[in-house]
């Protein structure tokens, strides 16, 4: 390296922001060791009791449930991200493309919130579906949508799509048409071509979607909250629930821990069972 | 002539599952708005009157002008400081090799994938062992780490699409450093810059998870105020809230793409 004018004054702020982000991980680290004592918001001494009672059948039923809708959002993300992510990028005319990036991109700044109330008013009792169902005659009675594993999967893929989206088509759009071309004019036809030449050659962006679209899942609070309604449970509720209604920070920080753990696995899972398909991939 | 039909085939199977995707995305956006206009209190399809009455009632609720206004100081301050922390940083993640450059660039790219929920509690604890107070302070340093991803990836992308020779041209004139960046580089990525900015505007406007736990009463942002009404009241205030909320968005980014092009911003275009 000869010259590198400012190089401190650019990594020093970013540094400072990362050694933040790393102590409140570590003060989350440190409670997840500490005692609970009942009645106060100061912790006990060090104690591994916070672990052992993460393993009871309670809260590793959560984890498991959490796995579970982590694991049939991202699937389902990427079977309806795929198809949009694929017209985002090969829509010729320019008014098309610009509708589907905004409409596909919007739901990604509208904040958890806003997004999981329009899902209530959807699939409520007296929301719009049932309404839509009971007009044309197809049940007699309210289907029970809200509280459904179901429903909160269903407004979980609304939420990830965006990013799945995006991911899917950067990787799309950096794929060499001429492949695509040349498989062609080889005799290929088109299902072929995308079989055997687009769909192997976006590998790349279908890890990283899959991978953000768990991890993204995984965070949601809002919606498994509100639309769960207290019987379909993942970590981030266990983890206010006891942290703001019995005040236990030590052992919402134990289950945070734990999760993040989870989560670290599963993404390193992934992408381990993944790597054989990259080489597939771009050489 | 058997390819024809199946090309003809594939494309209306194509546009017909694009259609009901899109639609997907947007059903719970049209249903919420009908609600919002719905003049009763109580949910019905289609509405039987129409009225701006839950409107009206969403801007005049109290919690919802103080949620605001909290939402404007946290967004302000959190996305100028991602901004100038996150540019810098893109800069010489882009043109310099220096110590702990990955580790860095990997510790300030994790919050995409750590639960907000994490990182909310860590913060919350922090901050009660530093012994500082609730305030705006912990909400903010939150949500700059928390929205810096998406600074620095914006930058960085317009950055990779710099041409150097304009850089390598100034100096070559006699421009010392500072000056290239001034006068060249920086209005090259002002782009990049704006939409980054917007970005982080926008994702810390709307955080909820972490800023649930980091906020008091007292500096509840917007969507901790919208949960905990969404919790109390069932009336459509909220509907109408929600239209105006996608109906700012959406023109942002509308704008945004007329503007600085969406497609380049979020590296989705063929680069030709």
């Amino acid at each position: 390296m000869t010259s590198r004018p400012f190089l401190g004054a650019f990594v020093a702020p970013a540094t400072l922001c990362a050694l933040a982000f790393v102590a409140a991980l570590a003060a989350v680290m440190q409670y997840s060791l500490r005692a609970y004592v009942p009645g106060s918001l100061e912790p006990g001494g060090f104690t591994l009791a916070n672990f052992a009672a993460l393993m009871k059948p309670l809260y590793a039923r959560v984890f498991l449930d959490t796995v579970w809708i982590c694991f049939l959002t991202a699937l389902f993300t990427l079977i309806i991200g795929y198809p949009l992510a694929y017209a985002l990028v090969h829509a010729r005319n320019v008014a098309l493309k610009s509708v589907i990036l905004v409409i596909a991109v919007t739901p990604l700044f509208l904040g958890e919130v806003v997004r999981t109330y329009s899902w209530i008013v959807v699939l409520g009792n007296n929301g719009f579906l049932n309404s839509m169902l009971l007009k044309a005659g197809l049940i007699g009675a309210p289907v029970q949508f809200m509280f459904t594993e179901f429903a909160v999967v269903t407004a979980l893929v609304h939420v990830t799509l965006p990013v799945m989206v995006i991911m899917l088509a950067a990787a799309l759009s950096h794929i060499d048409r001429d492949y695509e071309r040349a498989a062609a004019s080889l005799g290929a036809g088109p299902i072929r071509v995308f079989l055997t030449v687009t769909l192997p050659l976006s590998t790349p962006g279908i890890i990283a979607g899959v991978t953000t679209a768990f991890a993204w899942t995984f965070s949601a609070f809002a919606t498994p909250q509100l639309i769960g309604g207290g019987r379909v449970n993942m970590v981030s509720n266990l983890v206010y629930q006891l942290g703001f209604a019995s005040f236990n920070f030590p052992f919402a920080a134990s289950l945070s821990v734990a999760g993040l753990v989870l989560t670290f696995a599963v993404l390193a899972l992934m992408r381990a069972a993944a790597a054989p398909l990259e080489k597939i991939g771009p050489h | 002539m058997p390819r024809l039909p199946l090309q003809w085939r594939l494309r209306l199977l194509g546009g017909v599952t694009v259609s009901a995707i899109l639609g997907f995305l947007l059903l719970p956006a049209l249903v919420v708005t009908l609600a919002a206009f719905n003049s009763r209190a109580i949910l019905s399809f289609p509405p039987e009157s129409w009225s701006w009455r839950w409107f009206v009632k969403a801007l005049a609720y109290d919690d919802f002008q103080a949620g605001f206004r909290n939402g404007l100081i946290v967004t302000g301050w959190a996305s100028s400081i991602a901004l100038v922390v996150g540019a810098a940083f893109a800069l010489a993640l882009d043109r310099y090799e220096f110590r702990f450059k990955r580790a860095l660039e990997a510790v300030l790219l994790s919050p995409l994938v750590v639960p907000h929920f994490t990182v909310g509690l860590g913060f919350l604890i922090l901050a009660a062992q530093l012994g500082m107070a609730r305030g705006y302070g912990v909400i903010v340093a939150c949500h700059v780490v928390l929205v810096l991803p998406f600074v620095l990836r914006s930058v960085y992308i317009s950055l990779r699409n710099l041409d150097p020779r304009l850089e390598l041209a100034a100096a070559s004139l006699g421009a010392p450093p500072h000056r290239v960046l001034t006068t060249v580089t920086l209005p090259l990525l002002v782009p990049g810059l704006v939409s980054g900015w917007l970005f982080a505007a926008i994702l810390s406007f709307n955080e909820f998870t972490a800023s649930l736990f980091v906020t008091a009463q007292r500096t509840q942002t917007l969507p901790v105020a919208l949960y905990n009404y969404v919790r109390e009241y069932a009336d459509p205030s909220m509907a109408a809230i929600s239209v105006m909320y996608i109906v700012v968005t959406a023109t942002l980014l509308i704008l945004a793409n007329v503007f600085l092009g969406l497609a380049k911003v979020l590296n989705v275009e063929h680069p030709r």
